[in-house]
């Protein structure tokens, strides 16, 4: 039975607890979410499960849920789809949602597909912006599309709920409102816990990788450094700045730079107070991963570079000769500063 | 063992064109290609049966056109191809597309091992694969990057943003792949010659129990409802030859504004 009547239309977001931390994405879609709420008179749930949580709760209602439902069991320690998918439609049953929301996460990619399959209902990958249509009070759900050279809205006009997954970091985390809400803890039926999948292990990359993604400054280089081993000169740079290395599509695929590194489309979205650029040539699909950064230089030898239009600050020449300028420079404020 | 896979075609190019009015790609020109990850997916799906026997047949759904795909993939070592063609499958969303894909498998299976690409290069939705395992009510992984036949299933490796999972999926079950699986091998000449000669079958809407309504666009939950080219400008303060020096500064001093320095 569902447990409340549907006179609010309720947003519900699928947050994501890893290592028993929620995933920074679940508040910037708590608040985005929040304020689509606002436009059709609705109220936000947000929904977690994990085995342990250690962190408290307050954060998700201060970034903008008005109700917090949880699950918490011994056996979601590690991901399991088919757990989730079980979990994401027995709280849309008991809590009927007009739209869902989730991070286009590898987890989110996998959970709601499946969920959207079951429900008969649309489902929009990686959105970069959400909004209510005034008329309908629809969801607008604009993605890139043909590569990222374009912008499509798309609706879902009669199934429900309303489904998308929107890549992290396109929203910004939301300043914290000092409020508080509802906390339920959802109790399940058993077979939401059974499952012909068995989750084995989980591996981190490696101990000193951190994921560019939290970093407040971001190096990047693209074809222009010619060379793999010339990625050591902005792993300098990106040092002295307390930054890590991004790199563009080619530069992967050519093995120069690991695929975590990736920025872009096809990679990940970076919102950084700081990006660099030095030989890149800013693709649309480069710039559909960074173009939110807080400030950006380029550093490109050819003065028709598309990076130079969204740029802040643009050096136009040799990046063998500007980089080790740089370089110098800021040692030379280190060495001065402290 | 019975191994499907699920494979599309795609725009051969990086450099897609727009037609700048429509906002629609420009596809005169424009050769086509098997999806690069169902590659890696057929591939994988020809290295299970060599060490285990069985067959290997492949699914596109597609304009008629998707005949040379489907014949490459029998170049590529797949034993049977079918081609699920109709004007009334146009314009299908994710979920129009997996329901036929998910019936056409219905009705040729049951498969062991579905596989399918983690994403298309044209809509880059990562939506099919899940979407038709759950339509069929099998268990599914995705982002997979190894495999490895264990007793009755398979034990996979996915790479997720900060690590590796590994999984155990008993058959019947299916899987989305990532590009680092393997090495598919460009086909030989015999391979060639086979994909050339294969008979292919043909599938369309009147051989499949779904309803027009739930058929195509009309049948797709989503709508498209506009297309726009994205603005992306800000104003560049540029440095060149002897100023360049004068721009390093400028950008210290940003870097100390904001505290990073
Ligand atoms: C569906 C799709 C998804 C994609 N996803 C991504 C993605 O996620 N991320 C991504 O990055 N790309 C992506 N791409 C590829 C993208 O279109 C571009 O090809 C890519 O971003 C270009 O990379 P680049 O800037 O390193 O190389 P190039 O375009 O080759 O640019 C190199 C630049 O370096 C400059 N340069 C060369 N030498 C020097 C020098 N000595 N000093 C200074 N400057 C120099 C050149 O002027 C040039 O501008 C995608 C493409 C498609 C179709
Ligand atoms: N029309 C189609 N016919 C057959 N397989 C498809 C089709 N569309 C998508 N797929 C499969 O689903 C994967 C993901 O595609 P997409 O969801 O479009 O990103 C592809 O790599 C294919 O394996």
């Amino acid at each position: 039975m569902e447990k409340e009547n549907r006179t609010i239309p309720r947003i519900m977001v699928i947050g994501e607890v890893r290592r028993n931390t929620v995933l920074p994405v679940t508040f910037e879609l708590a608040g985005k979410a929040s304020e689509l709420a606002a436009k059709i008179g609705g109220a936000v749930d947000v929904l977690l499960f994990y085995d342990r949580l250690d962190e408290p709760v307050e954060p998700i209602f201060q970034a903008g849920a008005d109700r917090l439902l949880f699950v918490e069991d011994s056996r979601l320690g590690l991901f399991n789809q088919e757990i989730a998918v079980k979990i994401g439609l027995e709280a849309l049953r008991l809590y009927p949602a007009q739209i869902v929301l989730a991070g286009a996460t590898t987890s989110g990619r996998t959970v709601l597909p499946a969920m959207a399959a079951l429900l008969h209902t649309g489902l929009t990958a990686d959105c970069t912006g959400l909004d209510i249509e005034p008329e309908t009070g629809l969801l607008l759900q604009t993605r890139p599309a043909i590569g990222g050279n374009v912008m499509a809205t798309i609706k879902t006009p009669s199934h429900r709920p309303q489904m998308a997954t929107v890549r992290p970091k396109t929203f910004p985390k939301p300043a914290p409102v000092l409020r508080s809400g509802l906390t339920e803890r959802l109790e399940l039926p058993e077979d939401c816990f059974s499952s012909r999948i068995v989750p084995l292990s989980y591996e981190k990359v490696s101990e000193d990788y951190t994921n560019i993604q939290d970093l407040d400054v971001v190096v990047t280089g693209g074809k222009g450094l010619k060379k793999p081993e010339n990625f050591a000169l902005l792993e300098k740079a990106a040092h002295l700045i307390g930054g890590g290395v991004g790199a563009t599509r080619p530069t992967v695929e050519a093995k120069w730079v690991s695929y975590p590194h990736q920025i872009g489309l096809s990679g990940k979205v970076v919102s950084p107070k700081f990006y660099l650029a030095a030989g890149v040539s800013g693709a649309v699909q480069h710039l559909a991963g960074m173009q939110t950064a807080e400030f950006i230089v380029a550093i490109n030898k050819d003065p028709e570079a598309g990076i130079f239009k969204i740029a802040d600050i643009g050096l136009c020449g040799d990046l063998f000769e500007i980089l080790p300028e740089l370089i110098a420079a800021l040692e030379k404020e280190r060495e001065g500063g402290e | 063992m019975r191994i499907a896979v699920l494979l599309k075609q795609v725009p051969d190019t990086d450099e897609v064109k727009l037609d700048e009015e429509k906002g629609t790609m420009i596809r005169e020109g424009i050769g086509t290609v098997i999806n690069p990850l169902d590659l890696q997916a057929i591939e994988a799906g020809r290295q299970f049966i060599e060490q285990e026997g069985g067959t290997l047949s492949v699914f596109s759904m597609g304009p008629p056109q998707t005949e040379e795909s489907l014949r490459e993939a029998i170049a590529m070592g797949a034993h049977t191809a079918t081609l699920i063609t109709d004007r009334k499958f146009g314009g299908a969303d994710t979920w129009a597309t997996a329901r036929v894909l998910s019936e056409v498998l219905k009705r040729n299976g049951p498969y062991d091992l579905i596989l399918a690409g983690e994403k298309a290069t044209d809509g880059e939705t990562g939506q099919v694969g899940p979407e038709v395992a759950a339509m069929l009510g099998i268990p599914f992984s995705t982002y997979v990057s190894e495999i490895d036949k264990k007793n009755d299933g398979v034990i996979v490796k996915r790479t997720v943003e900060d690590g590796y999972e590994t999984q155990f999926l008993p058959f019947p079950c299916l899987l989305t792949v990532l590009n680092n699986l393997n090495q598919p091998e460009m086909p030989t000449l015999s391979g060639k010659i086979r994909g050339h000669a294969a008979k292919l079958e043909t599938v369309t809407a009147s051989d499949l129990p779904i309803p027009e309504g739930e058929l195509g666009l009309t049948g797709s939950p989503t709508r498209v409802s506009k297309v726009f080219y994205p603005k992306i400008q800000r104003k560049c303060e540029m440095y060149a030859l002897s100023d360049i020096r004068k721009g390093i500064q400028r950008i210290v001093r940003e870097l100390k504004n904001r505290a990073i320095l």
